[in-house]
């Protein structure tokens, strides 16, 4: 039988009971008296109440007890005096075991929808996912479903249509609305060459797409993953609640057969009024509440974060945030778009451009591409290059059309010549916040190329949001100081560390974590062992996997914003689990001893029936106060102010 | 003399009580059934699980089949935490959880409610 037939026999069993005692100063009584109220008691106790006693003595066999042993043991000892006082012409109180049943059912009917609602909010985002692709295969276009797509397919998406899976645009171009996934709210145009997302919704064009990622593989799938696991992770905090729930109910029990004598024994109570308190305690205490108060909020704390694009990815980030005094930024592509320009060219423009594009031809360092795309623009011929060395950390050189020339950074410096009208440009270029590459031939510096790479548009905004929450903002750089600088000062950025080689970002960090907890912000593969370090780490969504996977947090939409937005929901939810935890521990502590009667001297106690009552709502109250997370603002302080 | 024998029985209660719960009670470890190279064990669910320590071989697939015999909506569910798993259990129908054997260690496993606890242990 569900709880809620439980919950409705055990109501309509008790109503008449209800009104007897309503009813009774009035001069009504219940037609057959303690017979009726015996015979309504005993279908609310096997029908309704019987369960709870299954479940307590299965438990009870296995030196287990929860919160069952504790309504059975209560609601019992109240119905078996009930039978003896009648047997001995003794006021009864059926109605205790009757009400008290009814309540905490009605209690678990509401929280047993309200955990559901809570754990399936995530599992809904599966259902997003397109049903069918129209997919090309042996040159025609056909509908199949989407467990038969595989990696390589040519899909066709029309407007209005659902994409079904990750991957490349291939023909066409359209806007695509991204904010079941991203948390996007404005649609984003896209053309070919551009990343579709899988279950994100064509709005205009139709267009068709190579399928990169496909089944598990794909980007909703993994978020549902992860935040599946995010939901159902252990704060630390809750080690606390883990301890006291083993102990909690015996505990109980002790304290009321403790009531009960003190009652009986010392203070001369009757039988009846002993019971009654011993009963109340046991009623009264609710180790489910301890026990619902961190998961549930970490559950909706998690799943709310997961729609506006920030993935937590478990309870230990969550509370590692809360302390966090200083965040690091990496620069690339962190603050800065990550698309390097070239600004200006010094010296003879074609010739330094040749050198450094066969210099640079084969590189994957960003400023390398930058370069060679300048010389395609440019349309300069890419020379003859042979003889190729690494200078390490420096630069490199090769023979370029016979000769020797070489590309680096400023700590080649040391070791080639340069006339001081370069050096005197070199300086005003850094201060433009532009990086500068040295080109040579032969020793001798010819050219420079300053590349610059330009903040993003929300990056100031992002780090004033942080700095109002009295956060230390640093940026960890492998740049140049100079040009570190001029970029922190266009964002705000508090402090600089610069010339960081990409093995050492991981000791800055563990030098900063010296005067408090550190969260990192970085993308790339250099700043996985920092994203590591750091108490906390955030990974930007548009980064490399590994990045992804060694960060704390991850923010799907690769806005610097949403790290302020994490913290602020992070600390939310945080304090929510405080919150449900002190209000738990609050109401046992208080209640319990109402119950035992310690306060009756000042008329204050309670009767079995309103502590099973007040014993129904405190977890219901716990998880309606989770759920509220979701309607809980977000906003940042600097807007605030 | 009543108040007496209520005090001697009181106390006699609070003694069973704490060497019953508190005692040391110690639950055997069962090994999953390994056989065609996948490894299974029934874990029944009624005011705890039996077993509540599940030993499973490393890299074999395994599966856990839960059976809830308990209406208690304390047993409802079962999270194991470090595998994102979070499952409701029908009353009295076998719910079958796969577990990833790939990395050992000890694995809490729990309740929805956090109240009663399992352990798996790969090795």
């Amino acid at each position: 039988m569900t709880i809620t037939k439980r919950f409705w026999i055990s109501l309509i069993f008790s109503l008449p009971m209800l009104a007897n005692m309503i009813l009774m100063p009035f001069g009504w009584m219940l037609p057959g008296g303690d017979w009726t109220q015996l015979s309504l008691t005993t279908v609310i106790i096997v029908i309704s109440a019987g369960p709870f006693w299954q479940s307590a003595w299965a438990s009870f066999t296995k030196h287990h007890s929860n919160m069952d042993t504790l309504v059975a043991i209560g609601t019992l000892v109240a119905y078996v005096y009930s039978i003896y006082a009648m047997a001995t012409h003794q006021p009864v109180f059926f109605e205790s075991a009757a009400f008290v049943t009814t309540f905490v059912l009605l209690g678990q009917v509401f929280e047993e929808r309200m955990r559901n609602n809570a754990s399936e909010a995530v599992e809904k985002l599966v259902d997003l996912q397109a049903k069918e692709a129209e997919v090309m295969r042996d040159g025609k276009l056909v509908k199949i479903p989407l467990a038969e797509v595989v990696v390589g397919d040519i899909i066709r998406v029309k407007p209005g249509e659902k994409i079904a899976v990750d991957g490349e645009i291939t023909e066409g171009t359209s806007t695509i609305d991204e904010s079941m996934v991203t948390g996007e709210s404005m649609p984003v145009e896209k053309k070919t060459g551009d990343k579709v997302i899988g279950s994100t919704i064509n709005s205009n064009g139709t267009f068709m797409f190579k399928a990169e990622k496909v089944g598990d593989d794909t980007m909703l799938s993994q978020i549902v993953e992860l935040v599946k696991k995010a939901q159902n992770s252990h704060a630390p905090i809750q080690n606390l609640t883990d301890k006291v729930s083993d102990i909690f109910v015996p505990t109980v029990l002790i304290i009321a057969i403790l009531t009960f004598m003190v009652w009986y024994v010392f203070l001369g109570a009757s039988v009846a009024s002993s019971l009654i308190f011993a009963v109340a305690v046991v009623v009264i205490a609710c180790p489910c509440a301890l026990g619902l108060a961190t998961p549930t909020a970490l559950m909706v704390g998690t799943g709310r974060s997961a729609k506006m694009g920030i993935l937590i990815k478990n309870g230990e980030v969550l509370e590692a945030v809360n302390d966090v005094k200083t965040v690091v930024f990496d620069k690339t592509g962190t603050i800065t778009v990550g698309k390097p320009e070239v600004t200006d060219i010094v010296g003879d423009e074609k010739s330094v451009l040749t050198y450094a594009t066969g210099l640079e031809q084969s590189s994957e360092h960003p400023l390398a591409s930058a370069i060679v795309k300048k010389a395609e623009n440019e349309k300069i011929s890419v020379p003859k290059v042979s003889n190729f060395q690494a200078i390490e950390g420096k630069g490199v050189e090769a023979l370029v059309d016979g000769k020797k020339a070489f590309v680096g950074n400023d700590k080649l410096l040391a070791d080639v010549e340069i006339d001081d009208k370069l050096k005197q440009q070199v300086i005003e270029l850094q201060e433009q916040a532009k990086t500068v590459v040295f080109v040579g031939v032969e020793n001798k510096v010819v050219g420079l190329i300053a590349i610059q790479d330009a903040p993003k548009d929300t990056s100031r905004e992002a780090i004033a949001d942080l700095k109002a929450r009295g956060l230390k903002t640093v940026m960890l750089t492998g740049d140049n100081q100079l040009v570190a600088e001029a970029i922190a000062e266009q964002v705000g950025i508090d402090q600089v560390i610069a010339d960081v080689l990409p093995s050492d970002k991981a000791d800055h960090v563990k030098a900063l974590q010296q005067d408090g907890k550190v969260a990192f912000v970085g993308d790339g593969i250099n700043d996985a062992p920092a994203l590591t370090v750091a108490d906390v780490g955030i990974a930007m969504g548009s980064g490399t996997d590994i990045a992804i996977e060694s960060g704390g947090i991850v923010l799907v939409k690769n806005d610097l914003r949403d790290v302020d937005k994490a913290l602020a929901l992070s600390k939310k939810t945080f304090n929510r689990i405080k919150l449900n935890l002190f209000w738990a521990f609050f109401y046992n502590v208080l209640g319990i001893p109402i119950a035992a009667g310690i306060f009756y001297g000042i008329g204050l106690s309670l009767s079995p029936e309103l502590a099973g009552l007040a014993m129904a709502f405190s977890s219901l109250s716990v998880v309606t106060s989770s759920m509220l997370l979701n309607k809980a603002k977000i906003t940042s302080k600097a807007r605030l102010a | 003399m009543t108040k007496i024998l209520v005090l001697v029985v009181g106390i006699v209660l609070i003694g069973f009580i704490v060497w019953w719960f508190f005692g040391k009670h110690e639950a055997a470890e069962v090994s999953a059934d390994l056989a065609n190279d996948k490894q299974s064990i029934d874990v029944e669910v009624n005011g705890g699980y039996s077993p509540e320590t599940v030993v499973l071989k490393k890299d074999v697939p395994a599966v856990l089949n839960f059976t809830r015999k308990d209406k208690s909506s304390c047993l409802d569910r079962v999270v194991f935490s470090d595998f994102g798993i979070n499952r409701a259990l029908p009353i009295n129908e076998k719910e079958e959880i796969k577990i990833d054997t790939s990395k050992p260690g000890e694995y809490q496993w729990a309740c929805g409610m956090d109240m009663f606890h399992g352990k798996l242990i790969i090795k």
